[in-house]
């Protein structure tokens, strides 16, 4: 049984279906680029991995221990308002939420999985700076901490590198590469930026409305629909 | 000099302590839940609700009940979930639909007073409901056991549930994705705002609430960048403004209410000013 599997899942909003039909299986350890053009359904599909919007139709499930809720997120565009008051080490602490079960407070422990968590990303000496008067860089590793902070087993990235320059958008691919490679963190991740994808990626799932690919990237670079558009994409990795 | 022996004096009265007990106490609930309701984009939900309050009072009174609040509080906390917990996915959108209801109580509230009311002075009334007058200067004993109680619960619950209620606030999304009801805490942050609302109407009337709920925490958003000191300093500054304002109202005996708002007003302006320095 597959980390987590779809069966012929359409998902949709209002009885219309933005995408459908989809079907693929993610293991441990698997990075898994989803492309496709803006409105393809992407961050729909993730909001649906995540459990917060139910399929349509088809089944999405969870396997080999992994329970729905150990999945980490980091969503597209966090509406944080500009003058939201919070530090650093509140939010990276904000992930580890459901590990606090019935306890109101965090333990000295988790505080210091959390301090931990921080130190991974590069952003102990942020850890009392006010959330919003970072760079955009600096964001993202800070809601990466967090997502860290509550899972250990798989990521849900959606554009992570939204935004970046050029060379902190490498910093963080490599960031994110790491996990996957020396932590066994499963990694699924929403990229424009095919060029990187195929870098990295061991899968890539192309989607529209209907999914026009799913399969290893190796595949996906001899596929014709791979071919047309990793022609026409140059990204953030060489 | 004068002044203290004068206030020494009156904190003999056993009104003037009431009136403190409370005032300190309603203060410092309205302004933890202040916090979030800001952030929140919920500045209004104070106004709101206290209009959905008086219209039950309206209905209260009317109805010949002798204690309002049996009526007043489940309406009051009624309105406040539909509006703050369904707030997501109703049809129409959070602050209309907080107008609309807002409006229509306070219409139809006095349109009710009006038509049925026995009192003779039905402007008088009103004008009290709206804008408390003097009415924190004859509280009851049941008022202030009740306000003692409600207090100790919201603010043990505030505690027990900070760091949920700063999760929830930062952002649903995630913290629902992490397993974690966002919607059970919207509700229950519902339901304490409903309970503080009807609580801090005694103090400064239904058309000044949203004062008490908003200025603490604006003021300390000017100076304090994390969610702790925020909470923490708007609790402070609410309690001291509170405390200040009844005391100046009872000296210079000017109207409670409005007597708060304005220190609340001249406080926000010193903190903003220390923000833009600091
Ligand atoms: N809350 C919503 N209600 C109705 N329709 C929605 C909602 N959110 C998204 N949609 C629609 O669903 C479709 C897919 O949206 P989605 O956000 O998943 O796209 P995406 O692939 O992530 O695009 P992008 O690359 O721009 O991020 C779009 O056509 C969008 O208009
Ligand atoms: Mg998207």
């Amino acid at each position: 049984m597959a980390q987590l599997s779809c069966k012929d899942v359409a998902l949709g909003y209002e009885g219309k279906a933005v995408t459908e039909h989809l079907s693929f299986e993610v293991n441990k350890g698997d990075y898994l680029c989803i492309v496709g053009e803006n409105g393809a359904g992407k961050s729909t599909l993730i909001k649906a991995l995540l459990g917060l919007k139910s399929p349509m139709s088809g089944t999405i499930e969870t396997g080999e221990g992994l329970k729905p809720t150990e999945i980490g997120y980091l969503p597209q565009q966090t509406q944080v308002q500009k003058d939201f008051p919070a530090s650093v080490r509140e939010i990276v602490l904000s992930g580890l939420l459901n590990k606090c079960g019935f306890n109101p407070f965090y333990s000295k422990k988790l505080k210091e999985f959390a301090a931990l968590q921080m130190e991974r990303m590069n952003i102990s000496e942020l850890s009392d700076r006010c959330y919003r008067e970072l760079s955009g860089g600096q964001q993202q590793r800070v809601l990466l901490a967090r997502a860290l902070c509550a899972t250990g087993k798989m990521l849900l990235l959606d554009e992570p590198v939204a935004g970046l320059d050029p060379k902190v958008t490498k910093e963080m691919y490599e960031l994110i590469y790491r996990l996957n490679r020396e932590d066994g963190i499963t990694v699924i991740m929403v990229s424009h930026d095919i060029a990187a994808a195929v870098k990295y990626a061991s899968h890539i799932l192309h989607i529209s409305h209907t999914p026009l690919f799913f399969g290893t990237k190796e595949d996906y670079i001899a596929s014709d629909i791979g071919k047309t558009f990793a022609d026409t994409k140059d990204g953030g990795a060489e | 000099m004068e002044i203290i022996q004068k206030l020494g004096e009156y904190m003999q009265y056993d009104f003037v302590q009431k009136a403190l007990i409370v005032g300190v106490l309603i203060a410092l609930c309205s302004s933890l839940l202040g916090v979030t309701l800001v952030l929140k984009r919920f500045s209004f939900i104070g106004d709101g609700l206290s209009h959905v309050a008086f219209g039950a009072m309206a209905v209260a009174g009317i109805a010949g009940l002798t204690n309002e609040m049996i009526l007043v509080i489940p309406i009051t906390v009624i309105a406040a979930i539909v509006l703050l917990a369904t707030g997501k996915n109703a049809k129409i959108k959070g602050d209309a639909s907080l107008a609309m209801l807002s409006v229509a109580s306070l219409g139809i509230g006095y349109l009710l007073l009006n038509v049925f009311s026995s009192s003779g002075n039905v402007s008088g009334d009103v004008c009290t409901t709206l804008f408390g007058s003097t009415s924190i200067l004859t509280l009851s004993d049941f008022d202030v056991k009740l306000c003692i109680a409600m207090s100790v619960i919201v603010i043990l619950i505030f505690i027990f549930l900070y760091n949920r209620i700063f999760a929830v606030t930062f952002d649903e999304t995630f913290t629902s994705a992490t397993g974690i009801k966002a919607s059970a805490y919207n509700l229950i942050i519902a339901v304490i705002t409903a309970i503080i609302i009807v609580l801090a109407m005694n103090l400064v009337g239904s058309l000044l609430i949203s004062a008490l709920v908003i200025f603490p925490a604006l003021s300390a958003m000017r100076v304090f960048k994390s969610f702790r000191k925020v909470v923490i300093c708007s609790a402070a500054v609410s309690v001291v403004c509170s405390l200040t304002g009844i005391l100046v109202s009872i000296i210079a005996s000017t109207p409670v209410g409005s007597t708060i708002v304005a220190i609340d007003i001249a406080v926000f302006a010193i903190f903003a000013l220390i923000g833009r320095k600091g």
